[in-house]
């Protein structure tokens, strides 16, 4: 058995090098004096500084946050709602939407992409809009939407099914059995598909590009256009310096969750030496 | 007594009819939080969908026409080659992706919460970044060519052939813009989603279950070949669809790892929407037919998850 688990964890070990050798030499090459993305010529620090004065790079790293922000703050509160009613739902009703919340999870990107660029497109000119900030948003909110869902229904059929009717019992109002009573318990859930979603939001680029027209550009869409021509190591720099936010929020996240675990486990034991 | 006792069971009376009827109401509001999602979901999921059918089932008149269709037989090719690519993009990200799924849900729980974090920390870096940093890999005055020539392999290789008058020294191996460039960046890009969601199925295997196969005599082999991998089936489902599903529909990869002359379906649908080939209806046609496609290797797939929960995602 631990032989077969060293072997495992060789293979692990390799896989994970394999992951981010493309990583390692992307945050490298952002200190490269000069713009070669495979000569190594010297240290700099140069490309962060221009990085800062770049109006493309600053404005479509700002579209994307905006966006994503957005998207998943709002997709949050229509997908806990959503996922509230379709747990009160009787399982045929349930069933058949669950099915369509599903198709922009498993659909592939390009297929969501286009047919909301049809949409779009067909509505804007019924209705006289062009492509832009707004259709971009749209399009972001449906595909964050049914992960928020699928996060938060495990955490409501967690719940114990007479929850609604006591809080009822005991005097609540709807809205207090909602946010006083429900929300609370089925918080994590709702932060894990936020964060989901924010991620997937970031991440994008397919979706972005049908849907989001010409006078916008978030910064996958920029990058997309640069690989054409050549990527400026200004991109390497923004990128290592997302990354190395992303890793600091992960290890302060972890570091608390640890502490709080162990701070747990000592007053479960305490309770238990004063019993 | 009898005073007392003549209201309360009137109150009772109306509780028995009234409480009923309210939980029902309040069961019917609650319910109805779903309807603005269900207004937006008919808007922007399901009539998108249906416009798809639409178009490609006219023509730029307006007409019913079959042309769109008939129109694709020229693309047979770039099917199969997506097809195949993706087939065997998905096959060696299952083989990478198991045994690290099965090696990480054998750590203990602060490895484990370690390991999850460091696979999904990649995808932090924007999806077209990291695929363009395997560029400066592959090129051929890339990173690993370069590699090659220092520690003197092309030299070696063109000492070889020495005697051979017909034979053109080499500089550098082909890596980029070759069918093996697309597949490794389809694994490179999609392997995570092939790990996390069969290690999550893995870790919820009972202990006790593996326990008494092995009381029961099974060895080593037996209880992963009857007990684990059968129970971490729905995982190796959700995984393979959702590296399968990318890697057929992909145009970045395709675009950045394989040159401009190996085209994928995903290239075909972006060019008749957003290239020069401007023709929604041939590119609708086109991405109905692989949505037809895509459902069927699910539904091929689901038969052999056989009733399992199939919603594992992260």
């Amino acid at each position: 058995m631990t032989k077969k688990n060293t072997a495992g964890n060789i293979f692990t070990a390799l896989t994970y090098i394999f992951l981010y050798a493309p990583i390692v030499v992307l945050i490298v090459f952002s200190f490269n004096s000069t713009k070669s993305r495979t000569v190594w010529s010297g240290f700099t620090l140069n490309w962060y500084k221009e990085l800062f004065s770049d109006s493309l790079i600053m404005s479509s790293l700002q579209t994307t946050l905006m966006v994503s922000v957005l998207a998943s703050l709002i997709a949050a509160v229509i997908g806990t709602f959503a996922a509230i009613g379709f747990y009160s739902m009787k399982k045929q009703w349930r069933a058949p939407f669950l099915t369509v919340n599903n198709i922009p999870v498993i659909n592939a990107d390009i297929i969501t992409g286009v047919s909301l660029s049809l949409l779009f497109v067909s509505a804007g000119l019924f209705m006289g809009f062009e492509l832009g900030f707004g259709t971009l948003l749209i399009a972001h909110i449906s595909f964050d939407i049914p992960y928020v869902i699928l996060s938060v229904m495990p955490k409501l059929y967690q719940l114990d099914r007479n929850l609604f009717e006591a809080a009822q019992d005991l005097g609540c109002t709807w809205f207090q059995t909602i946010y006083k009573v429900v929300i609370p318990e089925i918080m994590p859930g709702i932060i894990n598909g936020l964060l989901i979603a924010f991620t997937m939001s970031v991440d994008d680029f397919v979706i972005s590009y049908f849907t989001a027209g010409s006078s916008v550009e978030t910064l996958s869409m920029a990058i997309y256009a640069m690989t054409r021509r050549r990527i400026s190591p200004k991109i390497n720099a923004i990128s290592t310096l997302l990354f190395a936010v992303v890793l600091i929020l992960l290890i302060i996240v972890n570091v608390r969750e640890a502490r709080q675990q162990k701070a747990n486990i000592k007053k479960q034991k305490m309770l238990k030496g004063s019993n | 007594m009898n005073r007392s006792s003549a209201p309360a069971g009137f109150k009772e009376r109306v509780a028995s009819v009234w409480l009923p009827v309210k939980s029902f109401l309040e069961r019917y509001r609650r319910q109805s939080f779903a309807y603005p999602y269900v207004l937006w979901m008919a808007l922007f999921v399901v009539i998108p969908i249906i416009l798809i059918g639409v178009y490609a089932f006219t023509s730029a008149e307006g007409g019913f026409t079959l042309e769109n269709f008939s129109g694709i037989t020229n693309y047979i090719p770039v099917f199969g080659r997506s097809l195949w690519l993706a087939l065997v993009a998905t096959a060696i990200c299952f083989i990478i992706g198991y045994p690290v799924a099965l090696a990480i849900s054998r750590m203990d729980a602060k490895a484990q919460r370690i390991m999850l974090m460091l696979i999904m920390l990649p995808m932090w870096i924007n999806f077209l970044l990291r695929t363009y940093a395997w560029m400066s890999l592959l090129e051929n005055t890339g990173l690993i060519n370069r590699m090659l020539a220092a520690i003197g392999v092309f030299d070696w290789i063109n000492a070889m052939h020495s005697g051979n008058p017909n034979y053109t020294p080499i500089t550098h191996f082909q890596l980029i813009n070759t069918n093996g460039a697309v597949v490794l960046g389809m694994v490179y890009n999609y392997l995570p989603f092939m790990i996390l969601p069969i290690q999550s199925v893995i870790v919820k295997i009972d202990p006790f279950v593996i326990e008494a196969a092995q009381d029961l005599g099974a060895s080593s082999r037996t209880v992963f070949r009857k007990v684990i991998f059968p129970l971490s089936l729905s995982g190796v489902i959700s995984g393979i669809t959702m590296v399968f599903v990318p890697s057929v529909s992909t145009f970045v990869i395709s675009r950045l790892l394989g040159g401009s002359t190996n085209m994928l379906l995903g290239d075909l649908i972006e060019m008749q929407f957003m290239g020069a080939a401007y023709n929604p209806h041939l590119g609708s046609a086109i991405s109905l037919i692989m949505m037809a496609i895509v459902v069927i290797c699910m539904s091929v797939m689901n038969k052999f998850g056989e009733g399992e929960e199939q919603a594992v995602v992260m």
